[in-house]
């Protein structure tokens, strides 16, 4: 598979070919060498504060529980019991002591330890409990943000997000003060390559096309904030494939600038407000609810956009599943938290005012795709006056393409980087030899 | 005198029929002026306020939605999807002079851009006398895929 397909032949440094969205064993490629090599994201720490709890969710194409243990250290594991493979968990999240297989009983821990099994003097001395737990991924979590890897070789997290991390802090200012939580999400899918998703997140180029009918149901105040395409924005490339597009300056640091005058659409949240908050709080917590005023891309699969974490996941070459999550202060006042949800309400998920119009633009772009040959999807916007910083990363204005291009960068420095050697030994299929040979 | 099932099963065929067929301005004057218009998540939430919701309209919201579809400003909506529901399984479960609750059974086909798709939903209908005839105080659309994987519903369930 992989010895044939060229990943250099799709992409150029401004452009890619329209085969990129389409290419079945190009996307067997991508789900091998990004997807089971770069940092993914799972979690976020509050979707499992507590010893005990879990979710399961997905690794590429691999079902995992993502579970905090005892001591409070958070586990990725692959949910398929060592046994004969089936699933150990299927609930979505939950609280537990141990995930028991329903096939045949085998019982783990929550770091996954094969803790006992039904009628063990069946196996003699063939096996080695300590050999057999559910087979680990690395993790490592940064600001809250919980990633996970198969590459015993990847670089450390904080390596790998780099020049992200200060981002990632301005990002998490909307918790006011308090901790940021997650508060439930949109999950969808469209009949499209991920790639057009990936782009999607830093493309402002959009916004007032596609998004006419969200600013059409938004007051002036709201319209102007969001008129960014042509005032002093920036998209510069953060290196690994990261990005962050800039699309409302004034809104970049959240705890900056609290004497700006509060937006009318938020007067009376912030006169409810101030029966239990001084003035100071009030405003910080006013200007932490309208959200950030950028969108930080994290190759591959999370965005921190503007006011929720957009989660992409590849299901096939032309299907991706994407999950728009609420977030909102943890410990913050209610009302706070109830103005977030409903303006997540109001342009995402199935029947937001925004994303449906997203979905079909690329959807079309989907479609458009496979219209003739040798006809490139242009990745060259902002190019003739993209400039490298003092710190050499490129920068150009709001609405360049300059983050797909870094995207792309890394999506190809990923595929180029082959295999690797060491993946398969290092995830626990090294006791599963061992295994194997006793057994 | 107590609302009848007969009575509150003609409004709210009345709305499903106003959806079905672009009626989207009569449809807002079926709502009080608090009414709500909600479609959840979670099957399992009684309140909906302190919940992320795919739709919690109030009558703002249900204008805005309502000049989205019929603005032709929105690629998904323009035109928007054309739609056939059929209401059944009518329950009242409670009932008085002033009030009633309504629950009943909805299948909806929809066909947009080629794709025919289905949809299943428990609705529960608040209905309130008023001045001006019975009226929706809120509607609740429990669709039975709602902690699924959805796609665009750029239409009025
Ligand atoms: S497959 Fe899990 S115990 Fe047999
Ligand atoms: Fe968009």
């Amino acid at each position: 598979m992989s010895g044939q397909t060229d990943p250099r032949a799709f992409l150029g440094p401004d452009r890619a070919d329209g085969t990129i969205y389409n290419d079945p064993a190009l996307y067997e490629m991508e789900m091998e060498r990004i997807f089971m090599r770069n940092w993914i994201w799972v979690a976020h720490r509050s979707d499992l504060p507590e010893a005990g709890d879990f979710i399961t969710t997905f690794v590429g194409a691999h079902p995992v529980i993502v579970s905090r243990d005892r001591k409070g250290a958070v586990h990725v594991m692959l949910n398929r019991c060592r046994h004969r493979a089936a699933t150990v968990c299927e609930l979505s999240k939950g609280r537990t002591s141990s995930f028991v297989c329903p096939y045949h009983g085998w019982a783990y821990g929550l770091d996954g330890a094969l803790r006992a099994l039904p009628q063990p003097a069946g196996y003699g001395d063939l096996l080695n409990k300590s050999e057999l737990p559910l087979v680990g991924l690395r993790v490592e979590e940064y600001a809250g943000l919980i990633f996970a890897t198969f590459d015993p070789e990847a670089p450390s997290l904080d390596e790998w997000l780099g020049a992200a991390r200060p981002w990632i802090d301005l990002f998490m200012k909307q918790g006011a003060g308090w901790p940021v939580k997650t508060m439930g999400e949109h999950r969808f899918t469209f009949p499209g390559n991920w790639k057009i998703q990936l782009e999607n997140t830093t493309d402002a180029y959009h916004f007032p096309i596609v998004h006419k009918s969200f600013l059409d149901s938004v007051d002036r105040e709201t319209q102007d904030t969001f008129d960014f395409v042509e005032g002093s924005g920036f998209v510069e490339d953060l290196g690994n494939g990261h990005s962050v597009m800039v699309m409302i300056p004034e809104l970049v640091d959240l705890e900056a600038d609290l004497d700006a005058p509060i937006p009318e659409r938020f007067q009376d949240l912030a006169d409810a407000l101030l029966k239990d908050y001084a003035p100071e709080q009030v405003r910080r917590i006013v200007r932490a609810v309208g959200g950030s005023g950028f969108n930080l891309n994290l190759f591959p699969n999370l965005a921190c956009s503007m006011a929720f974490f957009r989660v992409l996941r590849p299901l096939g070459v032309h299907e991706t599943e994407i999950r728009h999550i609420a977030i909102g202060m943890d410990g913050g006042p209610e009302s706070g938290n109830q103005a977030r949800l409903r303006l997540h309400e109001h342009f995402q998920g199935p029947m937001g005012f925004g994303t449906p119009d997203d979905a079909e633009a690329w959807d079309r772009v989907q479609r458009g795709s496979v219209a003739g040959r040798d006809i490139s999807i242009l990745l060259n916007r902002g190019l003739a006056h993209e400039e490298a910083g003092p710190d050499g990363r490129l920068r150009s204005d709001v609405s360049a393409e300059t983050g797909m291009r870094a995207a792309y960068r890394q999506w190809l420095a990923s595929l180029e980087a082959g295999p690797g050697p060491s993946l398969p030994a290092q995830t626990g299929s090294c006791s599963h030899k061992a295994a194997g040979e006793r057994v | 005198m107590t609302i009848s099932l007969n009575e509150a099963v003609e409004l709210v065929t009345l709305e499903a029929d106003l959806l079905d067929h672009d009626g989207f301005r009569e449809w807002l004057d079926l709502y009080v002026p608090d009414g709500l218009y909600i479609v959840p998540i979670d099957p399992n939430a009684a309140t909906f306020e302190g919940v992320l919701n795919y739709a919690y309209d109030d009558a703002h919201m249900r204008e805005k939605r309502v000049e989205r579809l019929l603005g032709g400003r929105s690629i998904s909506a323009a035109p928007p999807a054309r739609t056939v529901r059929m209401l059944g399984r009518y329950r009242m479960l409670e009932a008085s002079d002033e009030t009633c609750v309504l629950r009943c059974a909805m299948t909806l086909t929809e066909l947009r851009q080629h794709r025919l798709r289905e949809y299943a939903a428990n609705i529960t209908y608040t209905l309130i006398k008023t001045n001006t005839g019975l009226k929706i105080q809120n509607k609740i659309i429990k669709l039975l895929n709602s902690t699924e994987n959805l796609t665009a519903i750029s239409y009025i369930l």
